[in-house]
């Protein structure tokens, strides 16, 4: 890339626009902001809403972190780890404690987020309610009067067919009791750790062009009906064969040379850590 | 432990790109003039589709990307989204075209008369094996004739607006939307909708107008105009509001659908004492506009923006549908996102499944 | 007491209302602007005006409605009955009048006037509405435990199984299995999904229910166990219920006042017994007449 581009590529009108509209959506947990998506290099569903954010909130002095599926290593992060560096040249890591800004797709890394940090999580669908309505005027209506009942029933529906709640990932959360939320395709294991976090949350969907936020000590509880305890996915006696961690969202895995099934750390800095001190 | 945890994104990314040059496996190279003249009509819609008029950029991007035509919208929307924006032209006028083409499916004979100009419309449909051997397409043909002045002619639209059979447009003055820069709300102002369509890809509005057309809407379109011709882009004058600066000019090609309607005869106290009508008919009408020659863009264009003004139940007669659904960078980009990973959210949604599965043991 | 009177006490168990439930004056719906000539005029050939092509589907309707008894609305196709209940339930927006509600803010408040949120709080807790077409009022795809149950969330209520406890009881209360529950209504008979209606339309124990000619379509024998649910009802619920048929035999047996609507207008009304045996009207003596 040559230096006719703007540090962190965007111009800094478009940054300042974008910052506008994540300081209205840490004000109104929850809330869906439209906002002007500007077109990138990199496609649309490939995590532009995200990247807009982290390019607008970026400094020389940040330190990055980039994710998808929880590995630092995957193509995806890689690719946009390599656009985002070289628009900016700041540092970067794979170290979840380390870094002040981590963009992810799909995970929240397991150590929980510390005060000073922003988890930027990239969003293909923003609105939970696309789900049960495809219309955008209609679920906007909705959002505005707190009218949820359609999400509600489908999740009755669920446990009336199947005796279970169906919603794999993408689990809808109520915000400080006001705006239902779609969480970004986390698995349900990540959703509590949205709720009174330490952290900032910032969702960006580029290509339906809205903004979202769960500042920090915000309450962020799943859906559930009062007497249907919100369920997890299951790990119970399985571990990461390489770190030996458990309690933890591991990759169901099949070898490429034997078949066989094995388990591994989702969050692969995690356990890039737990590895190194124990060889220490 | 002897397991090693998989890695390597990175090289494998490179060697990706790598690859990608050795695929275009390319014996000649292929000029971006030749791109430009020799397939003009694809660069056509290039530009139509990234919403740039840019010959020279869109030949460019074409040839950068193995003619993949997805590809090429993007990079040269891509670019566009880098411009400044300096200055607005003033509006242009389809009427004040130098046209090239005019046609009316309305009329047999129109004021101006009806100009075939150049198009595929009466060739036969057979491959041209003589063109195998490296002679152009335009090898066999006589010197064309420049014509010895402009050929500009009035709208059919406006007679029938004189005569009062098609009602007027009321001159509208508000700033029109952008929406490059702003999020499309619904329903969609007149600009905000004009803006998505023409921008919108060619096959999927092609389709939603063919469904039109066969029964999932409401319209069976008439072209009342096809014109093809040269505008002027003009700015004013920084230091005089009076003059224009003319910047160049740009190839457009505009069609003018209409339609009957059947309307509701407004209740006005004015009717007292007229006989009722309560199916009124009118004629109503769609714009399209592409940039070039894509004639099929702007007929598709002119018949979805006549179905929209209708109500029903089917898909083209749902704006949000339309507009939301034809753009090509938000629809290439969601349907290639799918191959990256999503086994994080796999692993869930099998966890869903095999606990259901568990019920029945 | 006058021998009327005293057949309607008995009627309605012994109990002498006199409490009113609803009370709407003035109800009027009109497509169209109208002019000089269809608003001074009473009635209207077929509600259109011939000047201005306004067409009047409702035109000031008064009507009170009391508590625990079933008023019937009679009319023809056209008469404005469907517009007089799906107007109340808002469905329509209306041009002019006022509807007011006993519990509802004392009785004070036009609930034409209220916000969105204040019409769906009503549409959920004081209502219960069975359209003539199921599709309408059911959603085809969902069970039909979901379908209750959507009336249940709607009035808030957010615990999973004393929920399905209730839709249970209410599909028991209208005869319909429990294992049936988790169906969808697209797989049931027409009777059978205007009881799913029924029931719903009772989750959150309403005090005034909407019938929109529940029975038209229906086989006889079909008809005469919904008819004898609606009664049940009546004597279980204690619901006040509006009545809609064309059917001069339904309103008979159900109904024990009655209003006769005739092109947007209300013509006449009382006691059901009176009107059929002694109607006043020409268009309500034709009515009756014409039943064999």
């Amino acid at each position: 890339m040559n230096n006719d581009y703007n540090f962190a590529f965007l111009d800094e009108g478009s940054k300042r626009e974008i910052r506008r509209s994540i300081l209205k959506a840490i004000s109104i947990p929850g809330y869906q902001v439209p906002f002007g998506s500007r077109e990138l290099p990199i496609g649309r569903g490939w995590g532009t809403g995200g990247i807009q954010i982290t390019l607008s909130i970026i400094g020389k002095d940040d330190v990055l972190k980039v994710i998808d599926q929880g590995s630092d290593d995957s193509v995806n992060a890689v690719n946009i780890k390599k656009f985002v560096g070289r628009c900016t040249n700041v540092a970067t890591t794979t170290d979840s404690e380390v870094a002040t800004i981590i963009q992810s797709r799909h995970r929240i890394p397991e150590t929980p987020l510390k005060d000073g940090q922003i988890l930027v999580l990239q969003v293909p669908i923003p609105d939970p309610l696309r789900a049960v309505e495809p219309s955008e005027r209609v679920t906007k209506q909705k959002h505005a009067e707190a009218e949820y009942s359609a999400m509600w029933l489908s999740l009755y529906e669920d446990l009336t067919k199947f005796g279970e709640i169906n919603i794999s990932s993408e689990y809808p959360c109520m915000v400080e009791n006001r705006y239902v939320m779609n969480p970004s395709p986390i698995p349900r294991f990540d959703n509590h750790k949205l709720h009174n976090s330490e952290g900032l949350y910032l969702f960006g969907a580029g290509r339906e062009k809205k903004i979202y936020a769960i500042p920090p000590y915000t309450s962020v509880i799943p859906l559930a009906f009062d007497d249907v305890p919100f369920k997890v996915e299951n790990f119970e006696g399985k571990h990461c064969r390489l770190c030996g961690a458990t309690g933890v969202y591991l990759d169901e895995m099949y070898s490429s040379d034997t078949g066989e099934k094995f388990y591994e750390c989702s969050d692969t800095g995690f356990c890039e850590k737990n590895r190194g001190a124990n060889h220490e | 432990m002897a397991y090693v945890a998989v890695k390597g994104g990175e090289v494998a990314i490179e060697a990706s790109i790598e690859l990608l040059k050795t695929f275009q496996n390319a014996a000649t190279d292929i000029s971006v003039n030749a791109i430009r003249d020799n397939l003009s009509m694809l660069v056509d819609k290039i530009m139509s589709e990234a919403g740039l008029y840019a010959p020279d950029y869109a030949a460019l991007a074409l040839k950068q990307c193995d003619g993949n035509v997805e590809e090429a919208v993007f990079l040269l929307r891509a670019y566009r989204s880098t411009l400044e924006r300096n200055h607005y032209s003033n509006e242009i006028n389809g009427k004040d075209m130098r046209l090239i083409r005019r046609i009316s499916s309305a009329f047999k004979d129109i004021p101006g008369g009806q100009i075939l100009g150049p198009t595929y419309d009466y060739s036969h449909r057979l491959l041209d094996f003589s063109l195998l051997d490296g002679n152009l397409p335009t090898e066999n043909t006589e010197d064309v004739l420049e014509p010895s002045q402009d050929i500009v002619s009035e709208r059919i639209s406006d007679i029938f607006r004189a005569e009062g059979v098609l009602k007027g447009c009321e001159q509208e003055d508000t700033t029109p939307t952008d929406v490059t820069s702003h999020l499309l709300t619904h329903p969609a102002d007149r600009s905000a909708r004009l803006q998505t369509l023409a921008r919108a890809d060619g096959g999927f509005l092609g389709g939603v107008a063919y469904s039109a057309m066969r029964g999932y809407g409401a319209v069976h379109p008439t072209i009342a105009e096809l014109r093809s011709g040269y505008v002027d882009i003009c700015v004013t004058y920084p230091f005089d509001e009076n003059e224009e600066i003319v910047l160049g000019e740009i190839l457009l090609t505009e069609v003018e659908s209409l339609m009957p309607k059947a309307e509701e005869q407004s209740f006005q106290d004015e009717n007292v004492g007229k006989a009722p009508s309560y199916d009124k008919m009118t004629l109503s009408g769609g714009y399209g506009l592409a940039f070039g020659r894509n004639e099929n863009k702007a007929i598709s264009m002119s018949i979805v923006d006549a179905n929209l003004d209708t109500v029903g139940d089917t898909p083209s007669q749902d704006e949000e549908f339309v507009l939301i659904h034809g753009d090509s960078l938000e629809m290439n980009g969601f349907i290639s996102h799918l191959k990256l990973p999503h086994y994080v959210s796999f692993q869930s949604s099998l966890d869903v499944v095999r606990k259901s599965g568990e019920k029945d043991e | 007491m006058s021998a009327p009177i005293r057949d309607f006490a008995k009627r309605i168990g012994g109990q002498i209302m006199n409490k009113k439930v609803l009370s709407i004056r003035g109800l009027t719906v009109r497509y169209g602007n109208g002019c000089a000539h269809c608003k001074s005029s009473g009635t209207l050939t077929k509600n259109r005006c011939p000047i201005c092509g306004t067409v009047w589907a409702l035109r000031h309707a008064d009507v009170d409605l009391y508590q625990g008894e079933i008023l019937g609305i009679v009319g023809e196709s056209g008469s404005g009955k469907s517009t007089l209940m799906r107007s109340l339930y808002f469905d329509f927006d209306i041009t002019s009048g006022a509807c007011t509600i006993e519990n509802y803010k004392d009785g004070k408040q036009n609930i034409f006037k209220e916000s969105m949120q204040q019409k769906r709080y009503i549409k959920n807790n004081l209502m219960g509405m069975v359209y003539q077409n199921p599709v309408l009022g059911l959603r085809m795809n969902y069970s039909a435990a979901g379908n209750i149950a959507e009336k249940l969330i709607a009035a808030g209520r957010r615990e999973f199984h004393p929920m399905t406890d209730r839709v249970k009881e209410l599909l028991n209360s209208v005869d319909i299995l429990e294992e049936r529950m988790k169906e969808p209504p697209k797989n049931f008979s027409g009777g059978m999904q205007q009881r799913v209606q029924i029931s719903k339309a009772l989750a959150n124990n309403p005090e005034i229910l909407l019938l929109d000619e529940v029975t038209t379509g229906l086989d006889l024998s079909v008809q005469a166990k919904v008819l004898d649910l609606i009664r049940r009802i009546r004597r279980d619920f204690g619901v006040s219920i509006l009545l809609v048929s064309h059917d001069l035999a339904v309103i008979r047996m159900l109904a024990d006042r009655t209003i006769v609507l005739l092109d947007g207008n209300i013509i006449e009304q009382g006691l059901t017994d009176q009107i059929l045996d002694d109607p006043q009207h020409a268009y309500t003596q034709q009515l009756v007449h014409s039943l064999i």
